[in-house]
């Protein structure tokens, strides 16, 4: 009798252990289901769009809604142009906020200014926007602008992309507020990996008379390139797809110019603006296909950032 | 051996240069986090007056408050996190304790881990199209949902992290006792992780209480107080933003009050996070 | 604490009350020995002894982190090597580490000796080459190396990455050299290759060795420092020190009754 009621618990434990088990399992299922059905939405979406257009949708400039004539590449450029002013300015940044938090902070001190940094990214984007519009453009049209123009806009190759009216909203804005926002991601990156350079290896540096600096720059950052470059990647990704504090400084205008100084647009803002109030089937199936590219170019940024990280994860795993 | 002293002078001047411009950099770093919070005191505390929080949102040149937007927020984001969290939760213990064999796991984390950083505004045009469209009108719902699916990375994430920081001689301690795994991992693992989870959790509230760009195409907006999440709901970050962008003072000092409160109650929500998982770190 | 200290002839290094502190934690207690010059010094001692301490005071290498300190007085051509004015890169320049580990800079083989000589010196490419392969050839590798000076340092096996950190410890022409258990991540044969090399390096340096491995230092040293608990408990010729000890507590130790 007692070696039956046994038998019987172990079997209803194995059964809940089963079900338990798929329901973990579905739940992961569920964020492949996800992705799957985000690409299937988006393609269906944008349809109407791919079948009016092709791939001439990729290189026209057209965005006519009155005539139903729509293009991506000025959205497009604008995403690549402000997502490339920010890796810029923030990959330097950050190497030096890694190196200041790593090596030189006083010990005491480390811990708050990381946090400071990550709050940075805690901010929500739209502040970053409206500071954006109503701070730092009118700053930056005022002092900053001025300047450009006269001494970077009248040199040779340079100087058009530095000319032009200082309006403050502009490509350049843009670029420089999503530096400031992908600065934490890619510093806080570094600041890990540099953490785990194996202190012996830094010795070893040191123990040839090194200087903090050589140790950093031609032992721990080859070291840890494969990690560093993820986390780029990484910053890559946020600065692609960022979409509130670009829509308020970035001018969104259809129009391509040369000028880093004058408006343009970029998918995200273009999807922010204009989605609401598109009319017409082939407008919203165009927002929808921009949303769309820019889905797949983050995607493929983000994937090869994390293939980074994980082979520098993996050689961890086999150092230890 | 000899030591060329150009040679040394030179390098010693380059390392003096480069740790300056690492400290320069940090400065930097911290420049802008100042001027961005003091730009956020100067204009929304003047704004920030009782007012916001008991009146509703106004027409044009007309004064008011934010009242209807702050509990759409809440609304939103507290059924966007109720959604979320479970299914996050029990992913992330799929990754974490199940998932050594086979394709699925690896597969799953990969995709998650880039689902953590993809732009949030392709996920309101994805449940704009899965369930605006159906439904054909804006709604709470589609916030919320919009919300919990920015959740479920975070959330996922932070469950594969923290239950991997369990020792696995607890889950063979209670093994060992005979117990079933379910048992193990919902009486053992999980509640020495939970602490861990709750910062997960807290970010993951952090993290949407700021969202913008997936409620302009699901909740939209609602000038009126609204408790029925079928109908487009107000909420702080898209209210900001039209106001922001409009023309009229009224509105645009009101933005600069709900700015501030949404900065401030995200700051906080950070901080705590870290403060509570650092608290659980040491005392494990 | 009373120490049986021989006197060393010809003294490189001269320590005189040497303090130690991590944090509270007093790790060294006044030690007073000397170090021969061009001979080779062992340290031995149980773990946390204090012996590696004692040798990380040679380069400062524990100024590094912060709460750690040392007080006394290490004489090096009579300088004080503690003196807060001494220039730690010269001083570094001077005195060449090899580590427990092997530890391959992420560089090519030829570049990881040439980045310490890069340091100091400003030698044209020839100059260079000679010198990378009189470093390997100290270090006896370079026929096993000779033909991939362009790979990667890592890939090298790890009788053989140990072997290029003693290189590019030497290559820079230091005059004392640090080992701090070199063979303890090493295979026996890789082990032999090493001692016999430190053997033959004694003609050029002066070389002190801290090693947890009593026969190693009855093989390989001149001289033998016994340690415990942070103090100096006896030095004097090898020989001498494992034939015919002067302390018990040493005895004891290299008879294998403790420790």
């Amino acid at each position: 009798m007692m070696i039956f009621s046994h038998e019987a618990s172990l079997k209803r434990q194995a059964l809940f252990d089963l079900s338990f088990r798929s329901l973990t399992r579905f739940c992961a299922f569920a964020v492949l289901a996800l992705l799957a059905a985000i690409i299937v939405s988006l393609v269906e979406g944008s349809m109407p769009a791919i079948h009016a257009f092709g791939f001439g949708f990729l290189t026209s400039t057209k965005w006519d809604p009155v005539n139903d004539n729509f293009g991506a590449l000025i959205p497009v450029f604008g995403t690549l142009v402000t997502s490339g002013i920010a890796l810029f300015i923030a990959i330097p940044v950050s190497f030096g906020i890694a190196l200041f938090l790593t090596e030189l902070s006083p010990r005491f001190l480390r811990r708050p200014l990381g946090i400071a940094i990550e709050l940075l990214a805690g901010i929500p984007s739209i502040i970053y926007g409206m500071w954006g519009l109503f701070i730092f453009a009118p700053m930056f049209a005022d002092h900053v602008e001025p300047w450009l123009n006269r001494h970077v806009g009248s040199l040779p190759l340079i100087g058009p992309f530095f000319s032009g009216p200082p309006m403050g909203i502009g490509l350049l804005t843009a670029g420089i507020i999503l530096a400031i926002m992908v600065i934490p991601f890619i510093a806080s990156v570094m600041r890990d990996v540099f953490d785990v350079v194996p202190s012996m290896l830094k010795e070893s540096a040191y123990a040839v008379g090194a200087t903090t600096w050589e140790v950093m720059w031609q032992v721990v950052l080859p070291y840890t390139k494969v990690g560093v470059a993820g986390g780029i990647m990484l910053g890559l990704g946020r600065a692609l797809g960022e979409t509130m504090a670009v829509t308020f400084v970035i001018g969104n205008s259809h129009d391509l110019n040369k000028s880093l100084l004058m408006p343009g647009n970029s998918i995200s803002s273009a999807l922010a603006n204009e989605f609401n109030e598109a009319v017409g089937a082939l407008y919203t199936s165009s927002l929808i296909e921009l949303g769309l590219i820019l889905f797949f170019i983050t995607f493929v940024v983000l994937s090869i950032a994390r293939f980074m990280l994980y082979r520098l994860g993996k050689r961890e795993g086999q150092a230890s | 051996m000899r030591i060329l002293p150009s040679l040394y002078t030179r390098r010693r001047i380059t390392n003096a240069v480069g740790l300056s411009i690492s400290v320069l950099a940090m400065l930097f770093g911290l420049f802008w986090l100042c001027w961005i919070l003091l730009t956020l005191l100067v204009h929304g505390l003047p704004s920030l007056t009782p007012a916001v929080f008991t009146q509703m949102t106004p027409p044009p040149g007309n004064a008011g408050g934010l009242l209807n937007a702050i509990a759409g927020s809440v609304l939103m984001t507290v059924f966007g996190i109720l959604i979320g969290t479970p299914i996050g939760i029990l992913a992330g213990t799929y990754l974490a304790e199940f998932g050594q064999r086979g394709w699925m796991a690896p597969v799953t984390r990969f995709i998650n881990d880039v689902l953590l950083s993809a732009p949030s505004i392709v996920i309101g045009l994805f449940v704009y199209e899965v369930y605006v469209i159906r439904v054909k009108h804006f709604s709470g719902w589609a916030g919320a949902f919009a919300l919990a699916i920015l959740v479920i990375p975070v959330v996922i994430r932070t469950t594969e992290n923290m239950l991997k920081l369990v020792p696995s001689t607890l889950r063979e301690a209670a093994a060992a006792l005979g117990a079933p795994q379910w048992k193990v991992i919902n009486f053992i693992t999980l509640r020495a992780a939970r602490a861990g989870i709750i910062t997960g959790v807290l970010l993951a509230v952090a993290r949407i209480s700021g969202e913008t760009a997936p409620l302009l195409f699901t909740a939209l907006n609602n000038q009126f107080w609204s408790k029925d999440l079928n109908q487009p709901m107000a909420n702080l970050p898209v209210v900001i933003f039209q106001f922001a962008m409009s023309p009229y003072d009224d509105w645009q000092n009101l933005a600069w009050a709900g700015a501030l409160l949404i900065t401030a109650s995200v700051l906080t929500l950070n901080i705590v996070a870290r403060v509570l998982f650092r608290q659980s770190a040491t005392t494990h | 604490m009373n120490m049986d200290i021989e006197v060393v002839v010809n003294p490189k290094i001269v320590i005189k009350d040497l303090n130690f502190y991590y944090g509270k934690f007093r790790a060294l207690k006044d030690i007073n020995l000397s170090i021969a010059e061009k001979m080779v010094t062992a340290f031995i001692g149980p773990s946390g002894c204090g012996k590696s301490t004692l040798l990380r005071t040679f380069n400062r290498m524990y100024q590094l982190y912060p709460k750690q300190k040392a007080t006394g007085e290490i004489m090096l051509d009579g300088a004080n090597i503690l003196d807060s004015k001494q220039d730690l890169n010269m001083l570094r320049a001077k005195i060449g580490m090899v580590f427990q580990k092997p530890t391959p800079f992420p560089m090519s083989i030829y570049d990881n000796i040439a980045f310490g000589v890069k340091l100091y010196e400003n030698l044209s490419r020839h100059d260079m080459e000679v010198r990378v392969e009189w470093a390997l050839r100290k270090a006896a590798l370079w026929t096993e190396v000779k033909d991939k000076l362009k790979q990667s340092g890592t890939g090298l096996s790890g009788g053989q990455q140990q072997r290029l950190c003693i290189a590019r410890a030497i290559a820079v022409k230091p005059e004392i050299l640090l080992l701090d258990e070199p063979t303890s991540a090493l295979d026996p044969i890789s082990t032999a290759h090493i001692e016999k090399l430190v053997d033959e390096l004694k003609e050029d340096f002066t070389i002190v060795i801290v090693t947890h491995n009593m026969q190693q230092a009855a093989r390989i040293s001149d001289y033998t420092a016994y340690m415990y608990m942070g103090d100096l408990i006896e030095l004097g010729e090898t020989s001498n020190v494992f034939t015919n000890p002067k302390r018990k507590e040493t005895e004891d130790y290299i008879t294998g009754r403790f420790g």
